[in-house]
């Protein structure tokens, strides 16, 4: 009898530690799938009740009511449940930063005030603890960020599966991260005078405009000698200055982040000036003071990231929702505005964010789209993913109800057309400690 | 207009010497969630001189009473934040591991924006904790939202005693990398909890000793040989003696271990461990002690000793049976505790009521004023919010707060400059918390003052 118990107990055990070890290195499933009876929301077609969406490998191949399912296709019954496409975060340090405190595993900030040749794509981390934890949210896609100086480097928009940045990247180079110098003091702890902050400003812009002018007189000189290099020398390669050509040239847009209202008419005059003077396109980010400046905004016709939503008002004297209202503000002066939570382990928040938005002032088609269509359209790539629509990239998500309600749950997710396993760290310690001694406590 | 208002209403209480008033009105025909006894639907709750009379269906008002309408809205209790640093004018007093002398109680900034800024997100109650500094840190503060009130109107009158600990990065790398003193390790910490526990023992018994002696001194023999007064003993004495409650910065879950093997062998019964992100490890354990947890809905990875750490935190300790809270160490999450704690039932499946129990009866415990606060209960105080939906939905907006049956938010009334003390000679913008693509600061945090003594430590909770 007790050599029965220990062989069961034995067998008890192997069967766990099979199930956990599966649970861990589960591999995504890829083919085709069948999603059958799901409200679809698809945002740029509305919504679809009972419908159905299929899979073909990475693609979507159909959305509708009356799909033809063959047996070759995994079916996935979502009845009662809801189909959204995977929600893009604008502004992230996902995949650059591990752990926030400890600086090595943090390569968010490169040394340097001028590093238009530094690259997020380069220092993804596929591997990233955080990046499981986000994509099982229903974030599929987030826009990776460096952030010091004032040229940051290049942020890259990535799908949150894959083995390296390369299979990751939906562009490889999304944006220049560009800081503007902030006329205000630094924080409660700056004790510079006025007179003093006022001239660092001044000195921080006169830098930015010098270095542009070298820029665009670099490329100048290079073009020139590309055009014809017969009987010339070859000029010597400036590695900053050639990461800016692309710029210069609108293939890679600006990311102008700038947040209070006096830099931002600032920044916009700049910007005025440089599109006169290059082909370079711009967008701003950060932006949270933007409904002071909204006509000025909305004038010079530029695109914003903004966020976080969920944020203290920038000053004491400001309302208390200033914060959550700032994104619907200027959608309702006619700008495009795509959402980021400018986090790194907690991008999950980001339908959070869209909720707040929706609360206070956007409305929930208007914060649907500023996390799905709006920052594809912003990024060039509306035609690969952003909404649920046939010949996209299958990015999408079941969820038990609403993905803004922190209540409901993400039940599904799909990236790139591959099933991703939802389990990751959270949800691995959770499954090891819920009962932690029903099995084998000590 | 409304700020003058508030201003005469401010001043009134001033020139009556009431700092801490007190009202009566009727909430009716709201959908009242009670937290300890259930849903009423069509509720009616009076308050009368703030406290709760009433809870039933078609109360009507008494003469002068004034009533609100809240059909189609849910009334529930005030939100309770046990572990706050809003409303706090220094955070840590840095200067040596413990520091059980100092209290918070003296460094309250009553105008603080940010307690205006709780109230519209339905907080009526705060624990306004010393940063996590030291091992043991100065004495808490509960405070009442009373805005507008002065120092003395937010404190939470007789409410117990509490007290700071903080185990682990925090402590070890102020004294022990940035100053050269015990504790650099978890091994030191433990020691430096014993060694002052030791040492208020036998300070507690030699002042007893010695001011026996003197009171029984005739003069006839050499005079006993004092014991001087210190505060610091005094206060760690207190503890050993189950006078003040604990509230410890921990992680992870060998410190916390640690601390209750510490307090088993000093007979230190009532604590909560704040942060807790490793506590779900050690459910087993802190339930058995009778130990409680207040965590974090969802943060984590922003240091080492956070990264072993998960979302279901809050659900696995319920589950366990350990009372737990979600608290907010932040001016920003403190406007949202509602979702924090909705955020219980995506990870873990937590009932509603527990979810909402996390935010109200449970810190309310934590603190021991839940004879008072932290329900709908007839008796209790009448400290109240109103919201436009289920509080634990997104699409919720808080519509009123109330403390004492008195109106600090009214969302129909907010002006949008709230602030109280406005300096005249103030001409320039001074919170530029975000400079560069990236991060921002949110106030006054656990390590707030100690920043300067760190190069990596943008994020340190």
């Amino acid at each position: 009898m007790k050599a029965i118990k220990k062989i069961s107990l034995l067998l008890i055990l192997v069967c766990l530690s099979t199930a956990a070890t599966a649970q861990i290195t589960e591999k995504p499933g890829f083919g085709k799938f069948a999603i059958t009876n799901a409200d679809i929301y698809t945002v740029t077609n509305g919504i679809i009740e009972n419908g159905v969406v299929l899979i073909d490998n990475k693609k979507i191949t159909y959305v509708g009511k009356n799909a033809k399912i063959t047996d070759d296709y995994t079916r996935i019954d979502a009845s009662g449940k809801r189909v959204y496409p995977g929600f893009i975060d604008s502004g992230t340090g996902l995949g650059l930063v591990e752990i926030g405190a400890v600086s090595v595993t943090n390569d968010q900030n490169e040394v340097g005030n001028f590093n238009p040749h530094v690259m997020a794509f380069t220092a993804i981390n596929p591997h990233s603890t955080a990046i499981p934890v986000t994509r099982t949210s229903g974030v599929t896609t987030v826009l990776s960020a460096p952030g010091s100086g004032t040229i940051s480097g290049k942020a890259t928009l990535i799908n949150l599966y894959g083995n390296s940045p390369d299979s990751m990247a939906v562009v490889q180079k999304a944006g220049l991260v560009h800081n503007w110098p902030s006329s205000g003091p630094r924080g409660w702890w700056d004790d510079r005078s006025d007179k003093e902050i006022e001239e660092a400003y001044e000195e921080n812009i006169k830098q930015i405009k010098d270095y542009w002018k070298n820029a665009m007189a670099y490329n100048r000189m290079m073009d020139d000698y590309e055009a014809n290099s017969s009987g010339k020398d070859q000029p010597d390669t400036d590695i900053t200055l050639r990461a800016m050509r692309e710029v210069l040239t609108g293939d890679v847009p600006v990311i102008l982040s700038v947040n209070k209202k006096k830099d931002i008419k600032k920044a916009l005059s700049w910007v005025e000036e440089m599109r006169e003077k290059t082909e370079a396109r711009f967008m701003l980010a950060g932006v949270e003071e933007g409904w002071m400046v909204t006509e000025a905004i909305a004038d010079a016709d530029i695109p914003c990231l903004i966020g976080p939503v969920l944020d203290v008002p920038s000053e004491d004297y400001m309302g208390y929702q200033t914060s959550y209202q700032n994104a619907g503000r200027l959608h309702d002066a006619g700008i495009q505005v795509a959402l980021m939570t400018q986090d790194a382990e907690n991008v999950r928040n980001l339908p959070f964010n869209a909720g707040f938005a929706a609360t206070y002032g956007m409305g929930v088609e208007q914060a649907l789209k500023a996390i799905t269509i709006t920052p594809a359209k912003i990024f060039g790539v509306d035609d690969k993913i952003g909404s649920i629509e046939e010949g996209k990239i299958a990015n999408l998500f079941i969820a038990d109800g609403d993905p803004f309600e922190p209540m409901n749950h993400i039940e599904q997710v799909f990236i790139d057309g591959y099933k991703i396993p939802m389990t990751n760290r959270h949800r691995q310690l959770y499954e090891q400690f819920l009962d932690r001694d029903a099995t084998a406590g000590k | 207009m409304k700020k003058i208002a508030l201003f005469i209403l401010t001043f009134c209480f001033a020139l009556s010497g009431f700092s801490q008033p007190k009202g009566s009105v009727l909430i009716k025909d709201g959908t009242v969630l009670t937290i300890t006894n259930g849903t009423l639907e069509n509720g009616d709750v009076l308050i009368e001189n703030g406290i709760i009379t009433n809870i039933s269906e078609d109360i009507s008002a008494p003469g002068g009473v004034e009533t609100i309408d809240a059909s189609g809205q849910y009334v529930m209790p005030g939100i309770i934040d046990p572990h706050s640093h809003i409303a706090g004018v220094d955070i840590n007093e840095a200067s040596n591991p413990v520091t059980a002398e100092v209290k918070m109680g003296n460094s309250i900034d009553p105008n603080d924006i940010a307690i205006y800024r709780a109230l519209a997100g339905g907080v009526s109650s705060i624990h306004l904790l010393h940063g996590s500094a030291n091992v043991i840190g100065g004495e808490s503060e509960t405070l009442k939202l009373r805005y507008g009130q002065g120092q003395e109107g937010l404190k939470f009158k007789n409410a117990p005693r509490t007290i700071k600990f903080a185990l682990g990065e925090n402590p070890t790398r102020v004294h022990g990398q940035g100053s050269g003193i015990k504790p650099r390790t978890r091994m030191g910490v433990e020691q430096v909890i014993r060694k002052n526990f030791d040492e208020a023992l036998d300070y507690r018994r030699n002042r007893k000793e010695y001011l026996e002696a003197k009171k029984s001194y005739t003069g006839s023999s050499a005079p006993p040989q004092p014991v001087a007064k210190n505060l610091r003993m005094e206060t760690l004495a207190d503890i050993i003696e189950g006078d003040i409650l604990v509230h410890c910065h921990s992680y992870r879950s060998d410190e916390i271990l640690m601390l209750m093997r510490v307090f088993n062998d000093y007979g230190v019964e009532d604590y909560t461990f704040t942060h807790g992100n490793e506590a779900f490890k050690v459910a087993t354990e802190l339930a058995k002690n009778g130990a409680r947890a207040s965590v974090f809905s969802d943060w984590w990875a922003y240091k080492f000793e956070v990264y072993y750490s998960t979302a279901f935190n809050a659900a696995i300790l319920n589950a366990n049976g350990v009372v737990t809270s979600i608290n907010s160490d932040s001016g920003e999450l403190i406007r949202h505790l509602n979702h924090e704690a909705a955020k219980t039932i995506r990870y873990g499946n937590t009932s509603k009521n527990d979810a909402l129990k996390m935010i109200t009866m449970n810190p309310a415990i934590q603190l021991g004023i839940d004879d008072r606060v932290g329900s709908l209960e007839e008796g209790k105080h009448g400290d109240v919010s109103i919201w436009s939906e289920h509080p634990l939905s997104i699409y919720t907006i808080n519509q009123m707060t109330f403390v004492d049956g008195i109106k600090y938010f009214d969302k129909d009334n907010d002006a949008s400059d709230m602030r109280i003390d406005i300096d005249p000679t103030e001409s320039r913008d001074v919170s530029a918390h975000k400079t560069n693509f990236g991060r921002t600061e949110n106030g006054k945090e656990c390590m707030h003052d100690v920043f300067y003594l760190f190069s990596e430590s943008a994020n340190s909770k």
